[in-house]
């Protein structure tokens, strides 16, 4: 079953590689040139490696959280709106503390509001799905607008520029209250060491616990998991919750690291980015890791294609569509018994 | 149609389901299929129309060989089969669920369809509401909607696999008579069961098989003892129901109310001794499954109060009855009882919260051996529970129950269950009353009511009886009481 499985991955990456291929081409382009200049896009200069590794974190965090919520059975769509309503939270403590507190403690406690802001908006989907019955998916969604229009809310009112309120976001606020980073670069050490953490830590919660076993059990079945004695619905807000703190820390880290204040999109779309991580690696956690950091370097060497190659830089989102299509297609098609449905066909012809 | 197999083989794994089975039915015969859970009756029948492909070996209809590798292949050549458990759409109507299957045009004509199918009805005298949704119907009822579907799509081979399983005493001699008016017209039916009265009642002839071969061959009818020797191989007897002696209540209702959408029926008063078995008679979806659950916990009642084992547990949370030694069995095994996804090893995992945060997986491997043998589940502790058989499920699921037990709840505790898998479970339930459990229990099996019960409650109509001493009744008076005739029974 192993082989068989296997075998069906490596045709689906081999299809999807020629599909991608023949995109490019279709745009006029080289496979192989795209390749090239994406490669050096994305590792040539020590200032983008570290934009990999800086893209990297959050990315990793997210996908840690959908981890959570997909063993619990449930599409969380709502992780943007968590990753902005944490950005949000983040700045809270910065505002209003950044001159009053010594700056280590500013950083740790705008984390903190972080976390709990992700934590909150995804608690709230929770409710919205456990108490009042509407789809997660759907209450994720909705959610994502409310907490967009709160970002430029408070970008174009209260928290607007002295002078002039624009999209750029609000006021960067002091550098003594920028993370620490790989020498002049964006990448940051402790957003690199966090985003590690979560992993191992969701390694260890969904491997290893009690817990986890109960969030599977949910994930499964509700109705029995429930009839067993698995308290059932706070199995099911715990999952939203431990998602959304995960995507608040994101968020936090990259109001702290990239941004430095907020903007309009604080998220980077690195919520979507993290689901089709998430069901690449389906229940393997330990592709988490590899998926997450060839994702970031596609979109990172994908900026360099409208310099060097005139072509657009979206076809980095292309590319990563395309794969999890292809693997999620495969993944479906190894588990159909082809003997039976060929033995038909050729019987029909 | 005369139907015939020769040398079917097929393996599942490591397990020969049919091993050179050769099997022959008569036109215009109804031809019993008898054997003991995994026996590979069901395998067979389900080769024969097309939801499973053979390994090896040949079907001939009418002396002709022919290729069966799709229930569509089956339907063209006039092989049906009625499922074990119902494959229709509940929420679709009757009408609909009727029409589904045809071959051929864009449009339907309705007027048509509702002549044709009113015809059909008639005849069989099924007394069906055409445009209720299906899921409204009992699975009797369901039953013969499908009868009536394979007919009109012009079967003359009739496969009913396990069909008295979950209908009335009414409703199965409705499908006898229907099976016996369509062998009267030359067609053939083939009824797969392990209900030896049933092979005897109906049967022209019956085959016999064993751990997937075929072991007899007899003309009906065939003596009991003839046929459980064939089918185990020797003689089996039920356990006996021990006497209760405690007067301990282990269960106490009071002026509860059983409420869903379409049932209010109120229960003044109900007491349960420690140790004592209660059967709960009625028609599928009657109430019975709403006093199971009110008492699990599963279910709130509007008033009145509930204590078990003296303590109230009225408007308590579930996690609470499960603390008290309350156990529930659901029946739907796979969507209430197990977890699909999950291996043994992990469901009694499940069951022990560890001290801390992790799992301690060798002291569950330990108790997950210890559970498979002595509840005699044919598995691994890694073996994932929906590649169970159904009887291994069922074994699972008792294996599963929280020790102590003070108060068992089961919904068809052997259904679907061969004889021997049956004795077996009763004989774990009637251990644990004489420990002191109290158990209620549901089932369309009349005879497994009155052999185990101390009381019975009957379900009918929307109304409940008061509890009736088991020693007091008879099978008919049971079915008369489930057919709505109260006082009569109650004299």
């Amino acid at each position: 079953m192993i082989t068989r499985t296997l075998y069906y991955q490596t045709a689906a990456l081999g299809i999807a590689t020629i599909l991608i291929s023949s995109i490019i081409m279709l745009s006029g382009a080289s496979p192989i040139t795209v390749l090239d200049s994406m490669l050096s896009g994305a590792f040539s200069t020590p200032d983008q490696i570290a934009r990999v590794f800086s893209t990297l974190s959050p990315l990793l965090l997210c996908a840690c959280g959908l981890m959570f919520t997909f063993t619990a059975g449930l599409y969380n769509l709502g992780i943007e709106g968590q990753i902005v309503f944490g950005a949000i939270a983040t700045m809270v403590p910065i505002r209003l503390l950044e001159n009053s507190l010594p700056p280590a403690l500013v950083i740790l406690l705008a984390i903190a509001f972080g976390t709990a802001g992700g934590m909150l908006w995804g608690l709230f989907a929770g409710i919205l799905n456990v108490y009042g019955r509407i789809n997660e998916i759907f209450a994720g969604l909705g959610l994502n607008f409310v907490a967009d229009g709160l970002a430029l809310y408070l970008i174009f009112g209260p928290w607007k520029r002295p002078g002039v309120a624009s999209m750029s976001g609000t006021e960067q606020f002091g550098e003594v209250l920028w993370l620490p980073t790989f020498g002049n670069t964006e990448a940051s050490p402790v957003a690199l060491a966090i985003a590690l953490l979560a992993l191992g830590a969701t390694l260890l919660v969904l491997r290893g616990t009690y817990y986890g076993l109960q969030l599977r059990a949910v994930g499964y079945n509700l109705r029995a998991a429930y009839v067993l004695g698995v308290p059932s619905v706070r199995q099911l807000l715990s999952a939203f919750a431990i998602c959304g703190g995960l995507a608040g820390v994101a968020g936090a880290l990259q109001v702290l690291a990239v941004f430095h204040r907020l903007i309009p999109s604080i998220s980077s779309h690195l919520g979507y980015l993290a689901l089709l991580v998430a069901m690449l690696a389906g229940t393997n956690l330990w592709l988490l890791l590899p998926i997450a950091f060839f994702f970031s370097a596609l979109n990172i060497g994908s900026l360099q294609l409208p310099l060097s190659l005139n072509l657009e830089s979206s076809l980095a989102g292309v590319m990563q569509g395309m794969l999890v299509l292809a693997v999620l297609l495969g993944r479906g098609l190894s588990e159909t018994n082809w003997l039976d449905k060929i033995s038909v066909l050729r019987r029909n012809v | 149609m005369q139907v015939e197999l020769q040398h079917i083989s097929k393996r599942f794994g490591n397990v020969h389901a049919n091993d050179d089975v050769s099997l022959r039915v008569e036109a215009g015969t109804i031809h019993g299929l008898l054997g003991e859970n995994g026996a590979g009756k069901s395998t067979l029948v389900k080769i024969l129309s097309g939801f499973l492909s053979r390994d090896a070996g040949t079907v001939l209809l009418n002396g002709q060989a022919v290729e069966i590798l799709t229930p569509a292949d089956a339907m063209r050549l006039g092989i049906g089969m009625l499922h074990q458990d119902p494959l229709d759409f509940p929420p679709l109507t009757v009408l609909d669920n009727f029409m589904v299957g045809r071959a051929g045009r864009w449009l339907i004509n309705r007027r048509q369809v509702v002549r044709q199918f009113r015809q059909l009805a008639d005849q069989f005298g099924f007394d069906l509401d055409i445009h209720a949704p299906l899921g409204d119907l009992t699975v009797g009822e369901r039953q013969q909607v499908e009868i009536l579907r394979l007919l009109s799509l012009g079967v003359n081979t009739l496969i009913l696999d396990e069909p008295t399983t979950g209908i009335s005493a009414a409703q199965k001699q409705a499908l006898f008579a229907a099976a016996r008016q369509l062998a009267s017209q030359g067609k053939s039916v083939i009824f797969v069961s392990h209900k030896l009265g049933d092979v005897n009642e109906l049967c022209d002839r019956v085959t016999v098989m064993r751990q997937g071969r075929v072991v007899g061959n007899l003309e009906i009818p065939a003596s009991d003892a003839q046929l459980i020797d064939l089918i185990f191989g020797r003689q089996l007897a039920p356990p006996i129901k021990p006497e209760t002696t405690r007067e301990a209540l282990a269960l106490r209702l009071e002026r509860v109310i059983l409420r869903s959408d379409r049932l209010h029926i109120p229960i003044d008063r109900l007491s349960v001794r420690q140790g004592e078995v209660i059967g709960l008679a009625g028609l599928e979806g009657s109430g019975q499954q709403l006093l199971l659950q009110l008492c699990a916990g599963l279910l709130r009642t509007p008033y009145g109060t509930v204590q078990i084992n003296g303590d109230e547990m009225t408007q308590r949370p579930y996690a609470d009855y499960l603390r008290a030694g309350v156990a529930y069995l659901p029946a739907d095994r796979l969507r209430e009882g197990l977890i699909a996804g999950l291996s043994i090893q992990e469901h009694i995992a499940l069951r022990y919260p560890p001290k801390g945060l992790l799992v301690d997986w060798p002291e569950t491997l330990k108790r997950a051996q210890a559970a498979i043998a002595l509840f005699n589940i044919r598995g691994k502790p890694t073996t994932k529970v929906e590649r169970l058989s159904g009887g291994n499920q069922q074994r699972t699921q008792l294996a599963l129950l929280p020790v102590p037990q003070n108060l068992l709840l089961l919904e068809h505790p052997t259904r679907g269950l061969d004889i021997e898998s049956t004795l077996w479970v009763w004989q774990q339930l009637m251990a644990r009353c004489e420990g002191g459990t109290a158990i209620l229990f549901m089932s369309s099996d009349l005879d497994e009511i009155m052999q185990y019960s101390d009381r019975v409650l009957v379900f009918s109509g929307g109304n409940v009886s008061e509890p009736i001493e088991a020693t007091k009744l008879t099978v008919e008076r049971l079915g008369q009481m489930i057919g709505g005739r109260f006082e009569e029974a109650s004299v």
